[in-house]
């Protein structure tokens, strides 16, 4: 099996009148916490059905036209960002970006002020990033529309959990009972978070691997196995998920230096051989090569699936986009839609 | 002159004399003449304002030894007017204000601002501390002579520990002069960045935690410093078992050493934070169940002194934030004495016991002449229900900020009225 040709069968690709078949219940997508086994199912396998459809040359799609989506990003991401909207834009839907930089949030509005405004021209999806913990929560009960969480401060990333999850899914055939590690700075680590509830909900193994400065409190209560020595943790895993290390990790002391993580912690062709042979390297991206990761790994295109990962990320996105406004769809039509 | 005021036909609560019974109060003049059974519909002079009781309880009015104001600096979350009307109404008639204020409370001329202010517009007793270091910068003591002098009740930074050891030792030398007591905000600075308790909860939602280690560090290096000095500690508000701990052993040893706590930390825990509930966002945080239930135990034990409200007003603004922005600190004048009568209804302390620790225990710290009904103490009593049964709805309080943690919690126990120096300031 090379890496380009993943395991059959695949779904076929979702025509419009398809909408009906999967009814999320919830109204937003503020984290993976709270979801049960079959919403996380229905989300990666109409997203796998989407995979099909943006490799073929018309990827484009009325799902959602007439409807307006806005990016609301307070915080910097051009890959996450540009993945939602290329998402959103398959699907037939008018996109506004807002940049927080470019916005009145520099002139002092605040979030809620900023949600209310934009609330007026009506967005039936607002896909929003920001910095703090719960700040997408807070805006999410002061609009109408549906609201995507795109990152939230160091809580969720939920997105990026259904993506890494779909792309394990397609290489392995199934995320329960696979043994997953995830390594690197887990304490300040949204991806991790979502990553942990969705694997764990799927019934996967799951272990963090990091040094004692880098993990959160009564981690273990997540579900996990904790460890520091990556070798021992690698061991007989089906999936390494490296994290990206922020720099500044090394000036508030979390951390003494580069040099030290790598070599204690850094993705090597050496710590990797504690792993299956068959594993897959993963990373959220953007990587910090010499960091975190080495190069001679993430670009090992038989075990790393990172530009992958970036693939499911447009799919999994049009997914979520579909199942949150099918209702509002339903409604504009005059139909009715049962779970 | 005012004429006389009886309430009589009441259920005494007097925490001095241990005193659970039937009685009356007279008071003339501002003050108690007499207290206890004999004070009776027939004994009580025929000039003087009668008031039938019917059986509910009357008690020294509470002294609340926690009470943050935003007057001067911050008038529009809270002025003195206006945290006096909530404590009023919260059958409160002293606050011991705390000197975090714009421009802090660190001179003579503030303290006296603070101490003088009661008249029309403030109903009840307003008490300053004082703050510890200048500008609390905690770095140069105040001058606790002249404050002291002017009326500071205590020096405390307030919000954060005077945090250099060298400076708090000074401070516990130098004031043991005046009998000063040293309020401290028991944490730990450099360990205490979070913004809620630290564990499960804090990692699920991805905020920081502040671990009890930054409390009880803190508690145990000021428990050395009292014994080193023989100066006076008073910890505002341990919300751990650990630090009790300390504080427990650091009394039977027998140090100056005393302890405070508010509502929020016996009635609820870190759960109350939920989905990112700014209002529940208290400092010290609001912690596990096992330490809510050690604080209890330690209020019964006596290693808990006194219960303080905590009161600390915030407006909207700070509030409806992403939740590691927003304002620490509750409101907490109106929901003192029902919150702490918890503890009564659920079988943890006598009435009287709970009575004690809002009254005359902190009289007795802080050196104040009320929290007694014996003859020639003020007039400062409450008449209460313990028993009604009501919802807190926060929209309702006299405070001019609404953050409480307590909204549409139900509870039991009920202010009927409020007498500051024989005149009555709140009646419901």
């Amino acid at each position: 099996m090379t890496p380009n040709d993943p395991p059959k069968p695949r779904p076929a690709a979702p025509t419009d009148q398809s909408a009906g078949a999967f009814l999320f219940p919830h109204k937003h997508l503020l984290g993976i916490e709270g979801l049960n086994p079959i919403e996380i199912e229905g989300l990666l396998d109409l997203a796998d059905s989407y995979v099909e459809q943006n490799r073929r040359a018309n990827k484009k799609k009325s799902v959602l036209k007439g409807l307006t989506v806005i990016n609301l990003f307070f915080e910097n991401s051009t890959r996450t960002r540009t993945s939602f909207e290329l998402a959103a834009k398959r699907l037939g839907a008018d996109v506004i970006n807002m940049q927080a930089d470019s916005s009145s949030i520099k002139k002092g509005e605040t979030l809620l002020d900023t949600a209310i405004t934009l609330n007026a021209m009506h967005p039936d999806i607002l896909v929003v990033r920001h910095s703090e913990s719960g700040a997408v929560k807070l805006l999410s009960e002061k609009v109408g529309g549906a609201v995507i969480n795109a990152g939230d401060g160091q809580h969720e990333h939920p997105t990026q959990a259904l993506l890494d999850a779909l792309t394990i899914r397609r290489r392995k055939g199934r995320l329960g009972g696979l043994r997953v590690a995830i390594c690197g700075d887990i304490l300040h680590s949204r991806v991790a978070r979502s990553n942990i509830h969705l694997l764990s909900t799927m019934g996967a193994e799951l272990r963090v691997v990091a040094p004692p400065t880098l993990l959160p409190a009564a981690v273990e209560k997540l579900g996990v196995e904790v460890f520091h020595d990556m070798r021992k943790g690698l061991e007989g895993c089906d999936i390494v998920m490296m994290l990206r290390l922020q720099r500044e990790r090394m000036e508030s002391s979390y951390l003494p230096s580069v040099r030290e993580f790598f070599h204690l912690y850094g993705l090597d062709t050496e710590k990797l051989a504690a792993a299956k042979p068959d594993a897959l390297i993963m990373h959220p991206g953007p990587m910090n090569r010499g960091v975190e990761i080495d190069s001679a790994v993430a670009d090992d295109i038989h075990r790393s699936v990172i530009q992958e990962q970036v693939e499911m990320g447009v799919a999994v996105r049009m997914a979520c986009l579909d199942v949150l406004t099918r209702r509002l769809r339903a409604e504009d039509a005059g139909t009715e839609i049962r779970p | 002159m005012t004429a006389p005021i009886a309430i009589i036909n009441a259920r005494i609560l007097d925490p001095e004399r241990a005193y659970d019974g039937p009685g009356g109060v007279l008071a003339r003049e501002g003050c108690i003449v007499a207290a206890g059974h004999h004070v009776t519909k027939d004994s009580v002079p025929s000039d003087a304002e009668v008031i039938d009781a019917q059986g509910r309880c009357l008690a020294p009015g509470l002294i609340d030894s926690r009470v943050f104001v935003g007057e001067p600096g911050a008038e529009h979350k809270e002025t003195l007017a206006t945290a006096s009307q909530a404590a009023a109404a919260g059958g409160v008639t002293t606050i011991i204000t705390m000197p975090n204020t714009n421009p802090p409370i660190d001179t003579v001329s503030l303290v006296e601002y603070v101490a003088r202010r009661r008249g029309d517009d403030v109903l009840v007793r307003a008490v300053p501390m004082a703050a510890a270091t200048k500008r609390l910068e905690g770095r140069e003591m105040t001058e606790m002579g002249l404050l002291s002098a002017a009326g500071a009740v205590a020096f405390t930074d307030g919000r954060t520990a005077v945090a250099d050891a060298a400076v708090m030792m000074k401070i516990l030398k130098y004031g043991r002069m005046f009998d000063a007591l040293l309020v401290q905000h028991a944490e730990e600075r450099s360990l205490a960045t979070g913004v809620m308790n630290a564990g499960e909860m804090a990692t699920r939602l991805g905020l920081a935690g502040i671990s009890v280690f930054a409390e009880v560090i803190q508690v145990e290096r000021d428990v050395r410093l009292a014994e080193a000095t023989g100066g006076r500690v008073h910890f505002a508000d341990v919300t751990c078992a650990k630090a009790l701990d300390v504080i427990r052993a650091a009394k039977a040893r027998g140090l100056q050493v005393t302890a405070g706590t508010t509502p929020p930390h016996f009635a609820l825990n870190e759960l109350a934070v939920g989905d990112y509930r700014t209002f529940a966002k208290l400092s010290p945080p609001l912690r596990a169940e096992d330490d809510r239930r050690a604080v209890i135990d330690a209020i019964k034990d006596g290693t808990i002194d006194v219960i303080a409200s905590g009161h600390d007003p915030q407006d909207v603004e700070s509030k409806r934030l992403p939740f590691a922005q927003a304002a620490f600190g509750a409101a907490g004048l109106e929901t003192l004495l029902p919150v702490s009568l918890e503890l009564y209804h659920n079988g943890h302390l006598s009435l009287l016991d709970v009575i004690d620790r809002l009254t005359r225990r902190p009289a007795r710290l802080f050196r104040l002449p009320g929290g007694t009904l014996n003859p020639g103490a003020p007039a400062d009593l409450v008449l209460f229900d313990p028993d009604r049964a009501w919802r807190i709805v926060a929209d309702e309080f006299r405070s001019k900020s609404k953050n409480s943690p307590f909204d549409g919690h139900p509870t039991q126990g009920r202010v009927l009225m409020t007498v500051l120096g024989g005149r009555i300031v709140h009646r419901a």
